[in-house]
């Protein structure tokens, strides 16, 4: 039984997505970027965003780089690149009709 | 990209952990400025070495990781057993580097195709039948008359290329006039065209440099003489040299790598086809002829064709024979035509050294397998004290896969450092090779390029020793079982089997290659003590020319002067030297009858020269100065029982064609061409002797014998080249050798065989003894405690010793058996390159069966005497 807040598999399109909306976040605002715009429903494990996050960046989906940031404290923040971008339009279509699927299912049967 | 950069990663493993650990760091930090509980984060993230591996697996490539992580391990392995893995490495890396010596000479002449735009296209002629001597052969010479009407004939489906064979030969270059010596080939217009070759400088010859006899006064010289003898100089085109009486003039250089069709020869000048003196002749066998298929055509219907032309070319010609027997003109018209691929070029050296060579790599590869035996036991020897480590790290949770690739990863540098010193000992050692098989006159030449071919054979033999020897330990070490091995093993005496059976399989190798050796070593010794028939000792053969012919008499009347050089003792005059490699035949009858099959063998000698060969007269007389005309001759033993049934011939009569001869004298056997055959029927005539229909003979080229005072002839070699000059002023020495020297040719690729097979005897015998010793030394290690325990309870050393070899030398007994058998099977195949030696003569068996008992009982003595002296109070307190 999967927990209500476990991302079933979509980790790489909720970063995608935020950061094609805000380019330039390093993890931890990633990870409350998610848990803020689900209304807390989402909450991504702390021990898989960086395996994620560097899987993606392996695949050229985004890419990262250090920053020293106003308060002294330096921070690895990621954007997308263009292979992301397209990545991102095809896990959008994926998931919506994916979920189209499921809501046929769930009115009809 | 990404799997680069991912391989990348692999090598920058610590900055990569130090990137993931600060980025974790800025994620905490930014937890806390949230607000959030440490400890909390920190549980959420679970252990900080699981994530960083996750992170790996993400950034590199796991099992790039985890081949550089055993790769260090296995080099600390090796580290940790210093004395081991030297002996390892130094045995494999002897092993390694006689193989790929072995595998560039072979290369070289047997294998690499030669560099030309389609050497797969590229066939080689030859004609096979009974030759005139009644036995089967094959020959690949032909005369250029029957090549232009071939050509002709089958110019649709192919293009035919004649190519000389290469003689070394005197020219004088006119810049300075000094005498030196090139190689030189005669070749067709087409064949720098047919072959894709393009000229480094000037251009390559075409047909319209090949259209007439004595037109073309041409040269093309290689890229390799280019830059030896001229440096690489552009000016080279138009510069003229001297052969013979006509002046070349070189009109180009040809493409860098292309050294001519004869492996073993670096050919330094082509000249056209045209130029060669017997053009014309149909009679004179000088070239080789190479066909280039064109795409599609099929090779039988060729082969037909160009065996109907051939065939009726020779028929056309023999209508002029005389004195031939019929079933010998049968034969000769009957020959087959045989076309062979030649993608690899066409050379002496190739055809005398096929068998020899593949006895070579038969026997290298004996010894590295004996080296392989030897790393696998080492190896094993090391698993065993590795057996409890293997355990545990099944237990934590190692796969068998990651242990087989651990263990391997071992092997791998055992091999890869072998080859690597292997390879500079071939490096070293494979040029070596081949300035012994070399006369020290002509110096073959073999390309040894080291170059991808040489590189891929490296490390497919690299590849293929570590799983030989590796892959066995490897599946043995996977295939523990923890919770026996933990215990003490289930079966303690399983590794000690695996040894000795490896024992076994080293001395049955090395029976085998001892064995073969002494073959070998027989054979050279049989045939360096032959008698030749004649005392070579202080001989000196003066090859010398004259661009214009003279008259016999001025011949001998420089023979003479010779006499009058300090440190002569006597000089006389022959055609060709005894064993120099020219030989002439001729069929003849005996009163009036019909010519006999069997061919009688003609030398010229001067009054004087059987008596300075110190071939003794056993009847009748020497030549004399007046002794003119065609009637005279001597003969020898074998003429005498050929074709007098034995009795004295001095006195009787022969025909030779029209001529009517007498035999003046008898003489004892003598080697004309080979010390390997039966004595030939031998005929000695006149030097100066003409047919009886012809005008008196000019001559143009003659041999010196010279017989020195001194120990060493070549002393006086400078002394008589400028004497010869002296003595009449256009005479040129082309070529000074000892007569010692053309004896010792005879036999330079069993001397080459002997030598080679005597080495990979002596690395044998070591590698065998070393790896006995290691196993010996191994099991009595292992089995001290029981040695204590027997000790203490009152066994006798005896009983001790008996007990710590009875195995090993069963299967050292069981080896040489093996070896006993495979080596009179192999000998079987070997039997051409074995000169009055049986393998099954008890005296070839014994040696190599004491040798290896006497290594065998040698290496194990210092395990031996180290079982006896086992203290067993102090074993049984320490343990």
């Amino acid at each position: 039984m999967p927990k209500p807040d476990s991302l079933q598999g979509s980790l790489d399109l909720l970063v995608l997505k935020i950061l094609s909306r805000r380019p330039g976040l390093h993890g931890y605002a990633l990870m409350t970027a998610i848990q803020d715009t689900s209304g807390e429903v989402l909450r991504v494990e702390e021990g898989s965003l960086y395996p994620a996050l560097h899987r993606m960046e392996e695949a050229g989906w985004i890419r990262a780089e250090w920053i020293t940031k106003d308060s002294g404290r330096r921070a690895r923040i990621y954007e997308l690149t263009a292979t992301g971008r397209k990545q991102l339009a095809s896990e959008e279509s994926r998931w919506s009709s994916l979920t189209a699927a499921v809501n046929r299912v769930l009115r009809t049967a | 990209m990404s799997l680069w950069s991912r391989i990348a990663n692999a090598f920058r493993s610590e900055s990569l952990n130090r990137e993931i650990d600060s980025e974790l760091e800025s994620h905490l930090e930014e937890a806390r400025a949230a607000g959030r509980d440490l400890q909390e984060v920190r549980r959420a993230f679970g252990s900080p070495l699981r994530h960083r591996e996750q992170i790996r697996d993400a950034k590199l490539l796991p099992w790039l990781d985890s081949l550089g992580a055993d790769s260090s391990f296995a080099v600390r392995q090796l580290k940790k057993h210093k004395v081991t893995s030297v002996a390892a490495i130094l045995s494999l890396a002897l092993a390694i580097g006689s193989c790929t010596s072995a595998f560039r000479i072979i290369d070289a002449i047997l294998l690499r195709p030669i560099p030309i735009k389609n050497p797969q296209n590229l066939y080689a002629t030859s004609r096979e039948g009974i030759n005139f001597s009644n036995e089967f052969s094959n020959f690949d010479g032909s005369a250029y008359p029957m090549f232009q009407q071939l050509r002709a004939a089958v110019s649709d489906q192919a293009e035919l290329i004649a190519i000389s064979y290469s003689e070394r030969m005197d020219l004088a270059f006119s810049s300075d006039q000094a005498v030196e010596k090139a190689h030189i080939q005669y070749v067709s217009g087409n064949m720098f065209a047919a072959f894709g070759l393009n000229p480094a400088v000037g251009r390559l010859f075409t047909d319209s440099d090949n259209l007439h006899p004595r037109a073309h006064p041409y040269a093309v010289i290689s890229y390799d003489f280019w830059s030896q003898r001229f440096h690489r100089d552009p000016q080279v085109i138009g510069k003229t040299f001297h052969l013979g009486d006509t002046i070349f003039e070189i009109i180009g250089v040809s493409e860098k790598d292309f050294t001519g069709t004869e492996p073993g020869t670096v050919i330094d000048i082509f000249l056209p086809t045209m130029m060669h003196p017997s053009v014309t002749r149909d009679d004179s066998t000088w070239h080789r002829t190479f066909v280039i298929v064109k795409p599609g055509v099929p090779r039988e219907p060729l082969r037909a064709k160009l065996e109907a032309n051939s065939q009726a070319f020779e028929r056309n010609r023999a209508k002029s024979f005389v004195g031939m027997p019929q079933q010998a003109l049968e034969n000769f018209l009957n020959q087959r035509e045989v076309l062979e691929p030649a993608p690899q070029g066409v050379s002496g050296l190739q055809h005398d050294n096929r068998p020899a060579l593949a006895a070579l790599a038969i026997l290298v590869s004996l010894v590295l397998l004996i080296a392989c035996a030897n790393v696998a036991n080492l190896m094993t020897a090391q698993a065993s004290a590795r057996g409890r480590e293997m355990a545990l790290r099944i237990s934590i949770g190692a796969g068998r896969a990651r242990l087989i690739q651990m263990v391997l990863i071992e092997s791998a540098w055992v091999a890869t450092l072998a080859a690597v010193i292997g390879t500079l000992f071939a490096a070293w050692s494979a040029p070596f090779v081949v300035s012994l098989i070399n006369p020290p006159d002509n110096p073959a030449r073999l390309i040894l390029p080291a170059d991808g071919r040489v590189l891929g054979f490296g490390i497919a033999l690299t590849v293929l020793v570590t799983c030989v020897f590796g892959l066995f330990p490897a599946l043995r070490a996977s295939a523990i079982n923890p919770s026996s091995e933990l215990k003490g093993g289930d079966d303690p005496h399983s590794r000690r089997r695996v040894m000795h059976t490896l024992v076994a399989l080293q001395v049955a190798f090395c029976f085998l290659v001892l064995f073969v050796a002494g073959l070998f070593v027989t054979t050279f010794h049989r045939l360096a003590h032959l008698s030749v028939g004649f005392n070579p000792d202080r001989l000196l053969v003066l090859s010398t020319a004259t661009p214009s012919p003279q008259l016999a008499i001025v011949w001998q009347q420089i023979a003479d002067h010779l006499r009058s050089v300090p440190g002569v003792q006597k000089s006389a005059l022959c055609d060709s030297a005894l064993l120099g490699g020219n030989s002439s035949n001729d069929y003849i009858s005996i009163s009036g009858g019909r010519p006999i099959e069997v061919l009688a063998y003609f030398r010229k000698i001067s009054p004087g020269w059987l008596d300075e060969m110190q071939i003794p007269l056993l009847s009748g007389r020497d030549f004399l100065p007046s002794d003119s005309g065609p009637s005279v001759a001597i003969v020898n033993e074998t003429f005498a029982k050929t074709y007098f049934s034995g009795q004295n011939p001095v006195g009787k009569t022969f025909e030779r064609a029209a001529d009517e001869v007498v035999v003046v004298g008898l003489v004892h056997d003598a080697s004309y061409r080979s010390i390997r055959e039966l004595h030939l029927p031998t005929v000695f005539i006149p030097f100066w002797q003409n047919r009886s229909d012809s005008e008196p003979k000019l001559i143009g080229d003659a041999t010196f014998i010279v017989r020195t005072a001194g120990d060493n002839p070549l002393s006086l070699a400078q002394a008589l080249r400028a004497e010869v000059p002296n003595a009449r002023s256009e005479f040129r020495v082309s070529d000074i050798r000892t007569q010692l020297e053309l004896v010792q040719d005879q036999t330079v690729r069993e001397r080459l065989l002997a030598t080679l097979a005597f080495f990979f005897a002596a690395v044998a015998l070591l590698l065998a003894s070393i790896g006995l010793y290691g196993v010996l030394n191994y099991s009595v290690l292992e089995r001290r405690r029981e040695i204590g325990i027997r000790m203490a309870v009152g066994a006798q050393a005896t009983d001790i010793v008996r007990r710590v070899t009875a195995d090993i030398f069963l299967a050292i007994l069981g080896g040489a058996a093996a070896g006993l058998i495979l080596g009179i099977i192999s000998a079987r195949s070997l039997q051409s390159l074995f000169y009055q030696v049986k393998p099954t003569d008890l005296a070839m068996l014994a040696l190599p069966s004491l040798t290896i008992l006497a290594a065998a009982a040698l290496a194990s003595l210092p395990a031996v005497l180290n079982a006896v002296r086992t203290d067993p109070v102090q074993i049984l307190r320490t343990d």
